[in-house]
């Protein structure tokens, strides 16, 4: 989804603020929410992407306003209500108030994964452009990469695809990529390259190849 | 809520993340979904063994041993686990290498991935909209701003951690510290330097 988190290129958020000798946890919610967090995983309460795209889905000021803890918290609390193990009514009786939660998962559900890929596609050095094409539910292919050429540096693992897992009980495998995109092909000026790691379906080949 | 929160003799009152905080947990220890005894442990770990100084016993062995350098790069995950290093959100590492042409600098754009085992959980500033959405676009003004002035005829490279690989920096050894010993040079590597936010 274009939602908030795919933040990369985005801009008016200002200075960054680094505070010197910053503990692991701020505050002890913080190391409980760390605690909730694993242990929901141990308990097999998500996999990467729907825990991923639970966060993803928290109304956007939410997101803006919460740090790191929060936004697990959230998204912990919302896939334990989606999956039956807890309601929202006990959580926000035990709370003594509101329980935000995350918005309804608006991705499509995918009954055929579809079989894995473990030959890759491209070789380093091929030119790919990535796709461009805007999903409801979850995926790990920033906005700011969608439609543009890039170089392909490394391939990497072959890997189940974040898009399909957030949404379906099966898994598709497919190889991973590092693609380099030149600045000027990113945002029409010069400047440095960035490296951004894509699953095999997110590119197409160009006609440079 | 609970008076055990508040420091000193006199309770505070929690707020709202606390109390929803402490809600759940206390909702899935009843419910038998988790067992906070283990989890303490697993969180600890997280908290006290793991952290930058592991990062630091990687760059610094790098520095003193060109084959171990060699294998680093070819093989990042192999490397670093013959210092006992590995485990979630490492399975799959690769470290870049820093030269006078080229300085190398880790972000996740879309939430917060991070190397666990060699730098520890991330600190605030990894994990904010300024960062994540600043240092793919403008990377050169933002080092700068961060206190990180690279040479206009070093290439910034950018890495979006994106997929399943996470990243560390092997950062260059500082100028004048060739005659020190392995762990007097482990010493020098700092968290930053190994995201690619500082050079040594």
């Amino acid at each position: 989804m274009d939602g908030v988190h795919d933040l990369g290129g985005m801009q008016g958020f200002g200075a960054v603020v680094v505070e010197p000798g910053e503990p692991v946890f701020h505050e002890q919610w913080e190391r409980r929410a760390a605690v909730i967090t694993f242990g929901s995983f141990l308990a097999g309460a998500s996999n990467g992407g729907q825990f991923r795209h639970s966060i993803e889905r928290m109304d956007p000021s939410h997101y803006l306003d919460s740090t790191y803890y929060e936004h697990w918290l959230t998204g912990v609390a919302t896939r334990l209500v989606e999956a039956g193990l807890i309601t929202r009514d006990d959580l926000e009786e035990r709370t003594g108030g509101p329980f935000p939660l995350s918005r309804p998962d608006r991705g499509m559900r995918v009954d055929d994964p579809g079989a894995d890929v473990t030959e890759a596609r491209f070789a380093v050095g091929d030119q790919v452009r990535v796709r461009n094409w805007h999903p409801p539910g979850h995926t790990r292919c920033p906005r700011y990469v969608r439609g543009h050429k890039g170089t392909i540096v490394r391939i990497d693992i072959v890997a189940s695809v974040p898009d399909i897992e957030a949404h379906s009980p099966s898994s598709r495998n497919e190889p991973t990529y590092s693609v380099r995109f030149e600045a000027a092909e990113l945002w029409g000026e010069p400047g440095d390259p960035v490296h951004v790691d894509l699953w095999d379906n997110y590119l197409e080949p160009t006609d440079e190849r | 809520m609970s008076a055990e929160t508040g420091t000193h003799h006199h309770p505070r009152p929690t707020s709202p993340i606390e109390d929803r905080v402490a809600a759940l947990e206390a909702l899935l220890v009843d419910k038998g979904i988790i067992d906070t005894d283990a989890l303490d442990g697993i969180v600890e770990h997280y908290e006290h063994e793991l952290g930058p100084m592991n990062g630091a016993k990687v760059v610094g062995r790098a520095w003193v041993d060109p084959d171990y350098k060699r294998r680093l790069l070819a093989d990042g995950t192999t490397a670093i686990s013959e210092l006992g290093f590995a485990g979630p959100e490492g399975d799959h590492l690769v470290v870049v290498e820093n030269t006078p042409s080229v300085h190398n600098v880790i972000v996740c754009t879309l939430c917060s991935c991070y190397p666990w085992p060699v730098l520890g959980l991330p600190p605030r500033w990894y994990k904010s909209p300024p960062y994540r959405s600043r240092m793919v676009r403008e990377p050169r003004a933002l080092l700068r701003e961060m206190g990180c002035e690279i040479d206009d005829g070093t290439e910034i490279r950018v890495w979006d951690s994106s997929a399943e690989v996470r990243y560390l920096v092997l950062p260059m050894q500082p100028d004048g510290t060739d005659g020190l010993t392995e762990d007097e040079l482990t010493a020098l590597v700092t968290r930053d330097s190994m995201i690619g936010v500082a050079v040594l």
